[in-house]
């Protein structure tokens, strides 16, 4: 393949890359700018809505979009719900004191990823996508003519991964019309910004948090329902994400929704060329790096208020 | 009517009250002085649940509010003015004071109200919190409190680094609530901004009030407020 069609190939990859990751990170971000909380388990959450779509899928006969639909909904309530129980069983015994909630939400990890792999096991596991058609692209070309298109051998992409991308940005956009044109957005806001005086003026700051923490890990296990018809679900799977969230997170500036998005671009786009020019490793390797220098040069993140 | 008896409370394990005791009737305006660090900032948190209490208890008219989880405290009917301010400060006008509308479900005629107390907010309601003037912050501060309707006003230090004009128009709400019926609960550090507007002053020293007077005696006898909070 030539180069153009190539990196375009690369690109529409990306994207997807990038679609799921923005999903998982702005939930790993809601949950650190509104309870001041790291959740170190966020990836397991994700592991979780891919297991449990493949346990869902199954339970269902009939079409494959049946299954997934009911996984789609499904998954991230249950795991949401696990959330707001773990949350009220373990962060809110603990007062959310910064340390203890990390060192509880690697307890939290571990415990997850055991329970898997007991009840679960080892294998990993496809789930059929509700559809999937192979769209061969165009590319354009200059012949004697002047521009023509034409279909290159290989340059293609499934009407999933459009898919997938297509309900991300509905689901970010949903994300950002609760947070900033509802009652329930309002309150969230105010708990991040001050939360004493969010006590003083009466918002239920412990409800609020659960609240946001299960929401956090929905999000992450939407993004994982998304994925698994193109990756698969397997125990171990929530170490990437939680990276990659992590990396965004820090980039975008700590707590910031829009930040968090813009980065979840960068990362994942360029995740997805390099991935297909050189290698994934070295994608890893060079957003690692970034996160070095964004946190040397520009500690707020990109897109994050310099603190006062 | 607002009422401590025999509080204590403080921070992790230092204790800062000690067997405080106030009480501040309806349609009253009691003034708590004290020095730098005496503990009236705790005093307003303790009544406010935001430090838990160690002894004793918070009542308002007759109700105990220690059993309550802090962010019923407000909803019971008290409305308070933090030290500094404390807006939402990333949030608009308008959005700090649905915050204090939610709280005891009020709606726009209480709105209108503040609003028609403080017209340099309603010019300003889609503007950040945190780029009003401190003056405004100020009004926006008591707007948002006063959206509570509430029965126990508490403000701390409301006039702190206002120019004389501004505090003119925050004692004429002070004195407004006091004709309404509220218990207002005013900390000052200038004694002679709040001689002629208190009913009654209440001194500070160490984590309880050792004195109490009427300011009228006050104002007639200098010599008590020296001793408390002079130089
Ligand atoms: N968050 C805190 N943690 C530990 N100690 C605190 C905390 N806040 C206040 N203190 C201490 O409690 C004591 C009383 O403080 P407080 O803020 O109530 O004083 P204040 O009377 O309001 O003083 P000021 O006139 O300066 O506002 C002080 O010794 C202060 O150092
Ligand atoms: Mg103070």
């Amino acid at each position: 393949m030539e180069f153009g069609p190539h990196l375009m190939l690369a690109v529409l990859e990306g994207a997807v890359t990038a679609a799921v990751l923005s999903l998982t990170a702005v939930g790993l971000s809601l949950v650190f700018g509104v309870m001041r909380v790291v959740n170190v388990a966020h990836g397991e959450f994700f592991m979780l809505g891919a297991v449990l779509a493949w346990w869902i899928a199954g339970a269902f006969g009939g079409h494959a979009a049946l299954g997934f639909l009911a996984a789609l909904v499904v998954a991230p309530l249950a795991v949401g719900a696990m959330a707001v129980l773990a949350d009220i069983v373990i962060l809110k015994r603990i007062g959310y004191d910064p340390e203890r909630t990390i060192v509880a939400t690697i307890g939290l990890l571990y415990i997850l990823q055991q329970v898997t792999l007991m009840s679960y096991g080892p294998e990993a596991r496809p789930v059929a996508a509700p559809f999937n058609t192979r769209l061969a692209l165009p590319w354009v070309e200059w012949g004697e003519a002047g521009p023509a298109l034409y279909w290159p051998w290989g340059l293609s992409i499934t009407s999933y991964k459009l898919a997938v991308i297509g309900a991300a940005v509905a689901v970010l956009v949903g994300v950002w019309a609760v947070m900033t044109r509802t009652r329930i957005g309002l309150v969230m806001r105010a708990t991040q910004l001050d939360r004493d005086m969010a006590l003083a003026f009466g918002i239920p700051v412990e409800r609020v948090y659960a609240l946001v923490f299960g929401f956090g890990a929905a999000l992450a296990a939407l993004a994982a329902v998304l994925i698994v018809p193109i990756s698969q679900a397997h125990y171990l799977m929530g170490g990437d994400p939680l990276l990659l969230s992590f990396i965004v997170v820090i980039i975008g500036g700590l707590g910031s929704l829009p930040g968090t998005v813009v980065a979840a671009l960068l990362i994942g786009l360029s995740d997805g060329v390099i991935s297909v020019f050189f290698s994934p490793t070295l994608a890893k390797i060079l957003a690692t790096l970034l996160v070095a220098l964004v946190l040397v040069f520009r500690p707020q993140g990109l897109f994050g208020a310099r603190a006062a | 009517m607002l009422e401590l008896r025999g509080i204590g409370a403080g921070y992790g394990r230092a204790q800062v009250l000690r067997d405080m005791s106030l009480r501040v009737g309806s349609g009253e305006i009691l003034c708590l002085l004290g020095r730098n660090g005496a503990g009236k900032t705790t005093a307003m948190k303790a009544i406010m649940g935001l430090v838990p209490l160690m002894a004793g208890e918070v009542l308002l008219d007759g109700v105990s509010l220690g059993a309550l989880p802090p962010h019923e405290i407000p909803k019971a009917g008290i409305g308070y003015i933090p030290q500094g301010r404390r807006l939402f400060g990333e949030l608009t006008v308008a959005q700090n004071i649905e915050i204090g509308l939610m709280a005891r479900g009020e709606g726009r005629e209480m709105r209108e109200r503040v609003l028609g107390l403080f017209p340099r907010l309603r010019e300003r309601l889609g503007q950040r919190a945190n780029t009003l003037s401190g003056g405004e912050q100020q009004m926006l501060a008591t707007a948002r409190a006063l959206c509570l309707r509430p029965k126990a006003l508490l403000l701390d230090e409301p006039t702190e680094g206002l120019q004389p004009s501004m505090i003119e128009a925050i004692r004429v709400v002070v004195r407004q609530m006091r004709e309404e019926g509220v218990a207002v609960l005013l900390v000052e550090q200038r004694v002679d901004a709040v001689l002629d507007l208190a009913d009654r002053v209440a001194f500070m020293e160490n984590g309880r009030v050792v004195e109490e007077a009427a300011a009228e005696a006050l104002r007639a006898d200098h010599a008590i407020v020296d001793r408390y909070v002079g130089v």
